[in-house]
């Protein structure tokens, strides 16, 4: 004889009470699939290209977008950045590289292969999330948090944070309280493809891929292979 | 103010005398005279136009708390006849847990002081069972029975001891009043605040299983079968006890039930607070301490059960158990709530909701609301004939309103169908041939 | 690294304001809420235990029931955060019917915390509290029988942790499963996420609409739970086995002979252990009674993560006050 028995909860027919029961998990797929739906970018399509616009101020207004980096530009703008890192610190010793979450991250990554190849030096590569150090939440934060991830020890290293687009500046500001929390590194520098000026702190790159003049109603993004597939600068400017 | 009044073309069901016709109704000094198709305006009469209405006997009420002496906070003898008037009562039995007990001639007559000099409407006393309700030492059941009590409860506990309930039927026997007993064994519905179930489950609250209310109704009706008393279920709320009642009837034992409105058309889902679906998540106004009655709202099938139970006559009458409470008492956890709802003002209302569904036809319930109360007490109430004080309710069967707690004249608020749409309401009741709402 | 497209203009969050029950959080409320406790745990491990994401917000624990382990990882998770964290205790008898909740209610809504956090003896004690409060957002910390949210997402980050995906794992959850709000939380959390539970425990511990089937229809979300009354049987291949703690008043209320033959029964062995999974994990909200719903050896052994549910605690906590307390949340009516 078997000792124990396994029930399951099987259905059974409908009853009154149940008549008008929801499927729970029917609910919260249903639910699930509205969140997918609002993330979901909107293709548009210019000149007969199509080209994906992430730009989120643009769901509502009419923008018009204009690529202002080809990928060779880019490139050319990296390698130079990362010659002139070399040269103000002579060499690559004791240097970290620390991208900012999102984008900041494979430009990091670009620069410490391109060092590499010049120097034959792998320089250390770190992470970083300033999500927890906002001084003003709506400011243009990412989607979701990702760990920071600085596995070596910065005190007495030359940081050198990486980022997209420098912008107001608080972000900035943010990382640089991040990294004080992580330990006392010897300098901190900062390294941008973009900048595009309007500052609200005192606050300025060391290393500038270009600059470029922009307008507060305008939006710069950095389109990068890793990420978004291809390897572009956009400026989306609304038609007025 | 004279008390005539003619009632014009109104529907009249008196099932007292399997009356329904549409006739008028005259009432000289509180009696009723006359119901004649077509009655000519006396002089010194008021009018009352209850056409498209229909016209029957005020309702008796054998089951409610009135808080006087002792809890006035919550509702007093006033108030509570005031609101059993808007509900379209005119008679109604205060229970004994007031504070003190009903237990002794003294109390029992300021009831009756209070009633005759506040009330609206017709108060019979029920006495306990025991002293201060303890379940230890009977009371003087004869003193009271002079005093007119209606017979002898406990209720808002049981009588635990069976030697006791065995002596109180054995006792009361002698005087032909019945025990009303609050059936719940107390180590069964222990911390209990709601019906044992899937919904307690759900909540994560002590649940009090059907059986703990059976398993006392078994024994009380195996007790008045030995003893020969009477006993009468209160707020009977579960289908085995409708079985066991059922049983003990063919047997020819002197059980009776009765049943609340809300027993009859709520179940224990309401706790979870006004969701339609069962399983979404629960909402920040779950727990709805309104809907905390003991015993409490049950299974859907045992709703069903009741129902059925009415129709078919194992449910003897309708009782509210009317439990008014101040939002003190209701505003707090659930486990902390006290138990009861504020059910005279809505009980009609939600019964009718059990007409237009089409589960009992509308002579059953205004039978179980007049006519078979009246035969319980052994009065000549609840009824229309010619001779009889001229209580009277008047109603629109299909007039809908909105149940809105805050307009109610009972002081007790606390009822679990704010904002219902209900249709069946009163419009107008009379105590004997005074229109007192 | 993973890289993912992250570029709407707004920061995701859970929808609801309050955490009351995982009954209302949907597998994206939970993952997103696993995203932030990764980077929590990052801030734990640091040197310096210390971001400015709460700075200037005020978080009230309500505490009830006295609870040091809870109180203290809450209390702890604010002030990482840099939040101001007071600490509210009371004697826990309710004598006074509750009206002291009530009135607390009010003061503390009037003082416009940030977060309440509330444990209480009570099942419903959360919603009741939630229900007084405007802008604040309650945590529940434990309600009577009913809930322990918080709990329930830490035992679910500390398995997909370990095993790495929640999804078609086998969950084993033996013992007292009526009077825990953790087994109640976790049936929910659990099937929200895809696990295949299995219930093992006495008769007269096992909630009554479970074992005689009364309540099954058709779209109960609970419908694929097995019950399973031999522990060996119900130990087959699992994967996670959660360990509920036996409380002697089981015994004294009379749903138990005795804490003995409870242990002969349904205690966790690691001769029992064999027939689990080889790298299945054993896990207990704790206290735990050694001897009594598990053996010290499986308690401390290797395949026991008990000890890391207590960081990975601070870590949930963490990321559940972060976002709570800062986030954009759509659905403000829960």
């Amino acid at each position: 004889m078997v000792s124990g028995r396994i029930r399951s909860l099987h259905p059974l027919s409908q009853s009154r009470e149940s008549a008008k029961g929801a499927n729970a998990s029917s609910y919260q797929v249903g639910v699930a699939r509205l969140r997918n739906a609002s993330c979901r970018p909107r293709r548009r399509f210019f000149f007969g290209k199509s080209s994906f616009i992430y730009n989120p101020s643009a769901t509502s207004t009419n923008m018009s977008v204009k690529k202002i980096q080809t990928d060779v530009q880019m490139k050319r703008a990296l390698t130079r950045i990362s010659h002139e890192i070399l040269e103000r610190n002579s060499g690559a010793k004791d240097l970290i590289l620390v991208g900012m979450h999102s984008r900041g991250v494979p430009l990091a990554f670009r620069i410490r292969n391109l060092i590499s190849s010049y120097e034959g030096q792998t320089v250390d590569v770190g992470s970083l999330d300033i999500g927890l150090y906002r001084d003003d939440i709506s400011e243009k934060p990412q989607a979701t948090m990702k760990p920071t991830d600085i596995s070596v020890d910065i005190n007495g290293r030359i940081v050198v944070l990486v980022d997209d687009v420098l912008y107001t500046g608080r972000s900035i500001r943010a990382a640089m309280d991040a990294i004080n929390d992580l330990g006392r590194p010897s300098q901190i520098q900062l390294a941008v493809l973009i900048d595009r000026g309007h500052r609200e702190l005192p606050i300025r790159a060391d290393f500038v891929g270009k600059n470029v003049p922009t307008s507060q109603e305008e939006d710069v993004a950095v389109k990068l292979a890793e990420i978004d597939g291809l390897d572009e600068v956009i400026i989306s400017s609304p038609i007025t | 103010m004279a008390a005539n009044v003619l009632i014009k073309g109104g529907r009249i069901i008196d099932p007292s005398q399997s009356i329904d016709e549409i006739s008028d109704l005259l009432v000289t000094d509180g009696i009723i005279t006359e119901i004649k198709t077509s009655i000519d305006r006396p002089r010194n009469s008021d009018v009352f136009d209850a056409e498209g209405k229909i016209v029957c006997p005020g309702f008796i009420d054998l089951h409610c708390h009135l808080r006087e002496p002792g809890e006035e906070y919550k509702e007093t003898i006033q108030t509570g006849t005031a609101a059993a008037a808007a509900g379209g009562f005119t008679t109604v039995c205060a229970m004994p847990n007031t504070i003190p007990t009903m237990d002794n001639q003294s109390v029992v007559e300021y009831v009756l002081k209070k009633a005759r000099e506040t009330a609206q409407i017709r108060v019979l006393p029920i006495g306990s069972v025991t002293i201060g309700r303890k379940g230890k030492q009977l009371s003087e059941m004869s003193e009271l029975a002079k005093l007119g009590v209606i017979g002898f409860s406990d209720d808002g506990d049981p009588v635990e001891d069976p030697n006791i309930m065995r002596q109180a039927l054995s006792y009361s026997a002698g005087l032909n009043l019945p025990i009303i007993n609050h059936c719940e064994v107390p180590a069964l519905a222990e911390g209990a605040s709601m019906n044992e179930g899937w919904v307690s489950n759900r909540l994560g609250l002590k649940g009090m299983p059907n059986s703990a209310e059976e398993v006392m109704v078994a024994r009380d009706l195996s007790l008045a079968e030995l003893t020969g008393g009477r006993i009468h279920i209160a707020h009977a709320s579960t289908v085995g006890t409708l079985n066991l009642i059922k049983a003990a009837k063919a047997r020819g034992i002197k059980g009776t039930c009765e049943v609340t409105p809300h027993h009859l058309t709520l179940s224990e889902r309401l706790v979870m607070g006004p969701t339609e679906d069962s399983f979404v998540p629960l909402a920040r106004n779950a727990y709805d301490t309104n809907a905390k009655v003991n015993p409490p709202l049950r299974n859907q099938s045992d709703v069903s059960a009741m129902v059925e139970g009415l129709q078919n006559g194992t449910v003897d009458v309708i009782a509210t158990d009317h439990a008014p409470h101040n939002e003190v008492d209701k505003t707090t956890t659930f486990q902390d709530a006290a138990f009861g709802i504020s059910v005279l003002e809505t009980a009609f209302g939600s019964l009718m909701t059990l007409v237009d569904n089409g589960h009992i036809d509308i002579t059953t319930l205004i039978k179980k609301l007049t006519a078979d109360p009246a035969k319980f007490l052994g009065m000549g109430i609840g009824n229309l004939k010619k001779g009889s004080n001229a209580d009277i309710t008047v109603f629109d069967p299909s007039e809908t309103w909105i149940v809105n707690s805050q307009t109610f004249l009972s002081k007790g608020k606390n009822t679990p169908l704010e904002g219902t749409l209900l249709k069946g309401k009163i419009k107008a009741t009379f105590y004997k041939g005074r229109k007192i709402y | 690294m993973k890289l993912t497209t992250n570029d709407t203009n707004t920061r995701k969050s859970i929808r609801q304001k309050h955490i009351l029950d995982l009954d209302a959080l949907n597998q994206s409320d939970i993952e997103l809420i696993f995203e932030n406790t990764d980077s929590m745990m990052e801030v734990l491990n640091r040197g310096i235990r210390k971001v400015p994401a709460l700075r200037g917000k005020t978080i009230i624990t309500l505490f009830y029931e006295s609870s040091t382990r809870t109180r203290v990882s809450f209390e702890q998770a604010g002030k990482i955060l840099s939040a101001d964290v007071i600490n509210v205790s009371s004697d826990g008898s309710s004598t006074k019917k509750g009206e002291s909740l009530y009135n607390t209610a009010l003061t503390l809504q009037a003082m416009k915390a940030d977060a309440i956090v509330i444990r209480h003896q009570h099942s419903g004690a959360a919603y009741f509290l939630a229900q007084q409060m405007e802008s604040t957002s309650i945590i529940n910390a434990g309600d009577g029988m009913h809930a322990h949210p918080t709990q329930s997402l830490l035992d679910l980050y500390t398995i997909k942790k370990h095993l790495g995906t929640i999804s078609s794992k086998k969950v084993v959850i033996i013992g007292d499963l009526l009077y825990s709000r953790v087994a109640r939380s976790n049936l929910w959390g659990l099937t929200t996420m895809g696990a295949n539970i299995v219930l093992c425990g006495p008769n007269t511990l096992l909630p009554q609409d479970f074992q005689d089937n009364r309540l099954l229809e058709t779209n109960h979300p609970f419908r694929n739970i097995q019950i399973e009354e031999n522990i060996g049987t119900a130990l087959e291949d699992a994967d996670v086995v959660m360990a509920l703690r036996l409380q002697s008043e089981r015994q004294k209320a009379g749903h138990l002979p005795s804490l003995r033959e409870y242990s002969r029964r349904f205690g966790i062995t690691s001769e029992r252990l064999k027939v689990a999974k080889p790298d299945a994990i054993i896990m207990h909200p704790g206290p735990m009674n050694e001897g009594v719903e598990i053996e010290s050896d499986v308690a401390h052994g290797p395949q026991s993560v008990i000890e890391s549910q207590v960081t990975t605690g601070v870590a949930i906590r963490m990321a559940i006050l972060y976002d709570l307390i800062t986030g954009n949340h759509s659905e403000k009516e829960l």
